[in-house]
């Protein structure tokens, strides 16, 4: 292993979405110096690598921003934070139109307006939405990119940040970063919960399988405060290949229908956990399995959907040709994936002010990893890159971090070190993660139960994920990416525990499928309008149940 | 689903290590690359599309219902060329023109 230690004014951990605009940003609004450690490579990495072929955050001709944070809030079961969906809003098109700069290619009208596709969603060709964004970042001259590189950990002294440890997966090098202020933009969690394929497309599954939750686990070791991670993502996607199914519903007018052909969505309401539950349900009282249903689509939907598939999920075109059938001529099979915790859509995350600083001083977080602001999508990311930006770096002309001490760079070393030097161990990081998902999918509500769970699982699965934990730290490492293998698996682990926590601390249902809790199988307005948050203090995971802020209030500053 | 590197059209530029963002895929000692994780695939298509000689295909898991086609794109004239072609050797051409938005 060598050794290197940098220094540098703001650190920004993943390139992805979130973490590139937050370089464009403090790059062209001050002269600090920037370095972004990513463990992939920025022209494909984070949730865009396939592409998108939407922009679902938009604020349309005839709408505003507050229909915006009402439609989110609603979703939310009003369990969102006014003044981070309001920030985010008044921002969306603004960072569109710097996408569209940038050359993505946005529908537009013979007026040259954006072509809406409902009330929020424009649409675009997306298939190299990264590459546009990792290209623009290359070019400014104050930007560092590190790439392969895997951040481990962050240091923190009296609950302020003063940079991070991290190793190169191809290079082996050992880096000790010192930095002013960091933004944490490493995505949410997947892989936590057994997915729909477990076999050889184990990875074939909604979110990118390569965000582990690295940095909720760090956040949550250090003590940092996070929201509503109960609050589960569960999306509601095309049998098989996992593709997105709004193509179909929002854009080519696809209803959810049952094996008898009813229409059954409206049964069971409109909002994106209600969506799953109804599917569910239908599944479960024998009128499964569900479709979107698009027998009968006219030629020109069918070369249009075709294409706009390709653009972003291509397994799902590749489907349709393999079946040797037209779309018009069969419907699509949909079906719930297991659950992620995943802060772009749902409202789980750091616990953040309105400048997105977490409860640790110079900590900021943006994209999927921040909590409170769900709906977020690819631009609400930008715009929380943006909003995490301007504060980090008004925050490093006040403040300056000390350095980071000997010891504990020494500590990091000999825990890498120690994967690395260990004699074969019994089990592999593969075996554990399958373990782990096991337990996930059997005792916190995963597919196995059809979401549902109960407080005595919850229990079991708090005590099966500390002996995986505990096997986990005698596993051994053969080479760095073995070793990022070990350090994604215990990511994961740490984030399990926090999200069994807190399922279990919400007592009531709020959101169906998302947090079904068979011990209080109905909503409580009158107990739970709250935010369940934590933090980890001695090792155990500390429960706060706080009020929820005011609607329409548009600041929000930690006290306690 | 995943992909298949055919190593005799391979010339080891190594654009496709580069850009997966699992880091599933290495070089041989010859330089020729090869997927390490074959499970590990998300299915985003970067290698492919990164590919100069085209050697990287992609086709979907048995166990997500996959019938052994076997994809790969080509760039031409400013397209992108979706090529698929079924274990019987038809061949579908599907091509998107990147400055065409998505009509849904």
């Amino acid at each position: 292993m060598k050794f290197e230690k940098i220094k540098t004014d703001l650190l920004i951990i993943g390139g992805g979405t979130a973490g590139c605009y937050a370089a464009l940003t403090a790059s062209e609004n001050s002269d600090v110096k920037i370095l972004i450690c990513e463990k992939a490579h920025i022209k494909r990495s984070g949730c865009l690598a396939a592409g998108v072929n939407a922009l679902n955050a938009y604020i349309t001709e005839g709408h505003t921003p507050k229909d915006y944070v009402e439609y989110a809030r609603k979703d939310a079961d009003g369990i969102v934070r006014d003044d981070l969906l309001y920030s985010m809003c008044e921002r969306l098109n603004k960072v569109t139109k710097r996408l569209e700069d940038m050359g993505l290619v946005i529908l537009k009208d013979e007026n040259g307006k954006y072509v809406a596709r409902g009330n929020r969603n424009i649409k675009i060709n997306g298939e190299n939405i990264k590459p546009l964004l990792a290209s623009a970042v290359e070019k400014l001259p104050n930007v560092t990119i590190l790439n392969r590189v895997n951040v481990i950990d962050f240091s923190v002294s009296d609950n302020r940040i003063r940079g991070a440890f991290a190793f190169g997966i191809e290079n082996g090098t050992f880096y000790t970063i010192e930095a002013d202020a960091v933004i944490v933009a490493t995505g949410g969690a997947a892989g936590l919960y057994r997915p729909n394929n477990p076999g050889f497309s184990r990875h074939k599954m909604w979110y990118p399988p390569f965000n582990t939750g690295a940095g909720y686990a760090m956040g949550i070791k250090h003590g940092a405060e996070m929201t509503t991670l109960e609050m589960r993502f569960i999306a509601l996607r095309c049998k098989d290949t996992i593709a997105p199914t709004g193509t179909l519903a929002q854009g080519a007018g696809a209803k959810q229908i049952n094996s008898l052909g009813e229409v059954y969505e409206t049964k069971y309401g409109l909002t994106t956990s209600e969506r799953v539950y109804g599917t569910v349900c239908e599944n479960l009282e024998g009128r499964g399995p569900c479709y979107l249903k698009t027998e009968g689509v006219s030629p020109e939907t069918e070369d249009s959907l075709i294409r706009a598939y390709l653009n972003m999920a291509p397994s799902q075109t590749i489907k349709w040709i393999e079946s040797g059938r037209n779309i018009s001529e069969q419907n699509v099979e949909i079906e719930g994936t297991e659950p992620y915790i995943v802060g772009g859509h749902t409202a789980s995350g750091y616990w953040v002010d309105t400048n997105r600083q977490t409860t640790i001083k110079g900590l900021y977080a943006a994209g999927d990893v921040a909590g409170g602001c769900p709906q977020k999508y690819v631009t609400g990311a930008l715009a929380e890159g943006e909003i995490a930006a301007l504060s980090a770096v008004k925050f490093i002309s006040e403040s300056k971090a000390s350095p980071i001490g000997e010891d504990e760079i020494k500590a990091h070393i000999s825990e890498t070190e120690g994967f690395m030097s260990k004699g074969t161990s019994l089990f592999t990081a593969e075996q554990l993660e399958e373990a782990m998902q096991t337990v996930m999918d059997s005792y916190a509500g995963g597919i196995k139960t059809s979401y549902r769970f109960n407080e005595k699982q919850l229990d079991i699965a708090d005590m099966k994920i500390r002996q995986i934990e505990k096997l986990s730290e005698s596993l051994h490492a053969e080479d760095y990416q073995e070793l990022m293998y070990i350090y994604e698996l215990r990511e994961r682990l740490t984030v399990c525990r926090s999200v069994i926590a807190h399922l279990k601390a919400r007592h009531e249902t709020r959101w169906h499928s998302f947090a079904e809790n068979l011990d209080y199988p109905e909503k409580d307005n009158a107990n739970w309008r709250k935010y369940v948050n934590s933090r980890m203090e001695n090792g155990e995971i500390k429960i706060i149940l706080r009020e929820l802020t005011e609607e329409g209030q548009r600041a929000y500053e930690h006290s306690n | 689903m995943s992909i298949a590197i055919d190593k005799s059209k391979c010339i080891g530029c190594g654009k496709c290590r580069n850009v997966c963002p699992g880091t599933l895929i290495k070089q041989d000692d010859d330089g020729k690359a090869y997927i390490k994780y074959p499970k590990d695939c998300w299915g985003c298509t970067s290698c492919i599309k990164e590919c100069p000689v085209y050697a990287i295909s992609f086709f979907l898991g048995a166990d997500m219902g996959g019938r052994g086609s076997m994809v790969h794109t080509e760039k031409k004239n400013g397209l992108l060329r979706w090529v698929i072609e079924s274990p019987g050797g038809d061949i579908t051409n599907i091509d998107i023109d990147p400055k065409e938005s998505n009509k849904y």
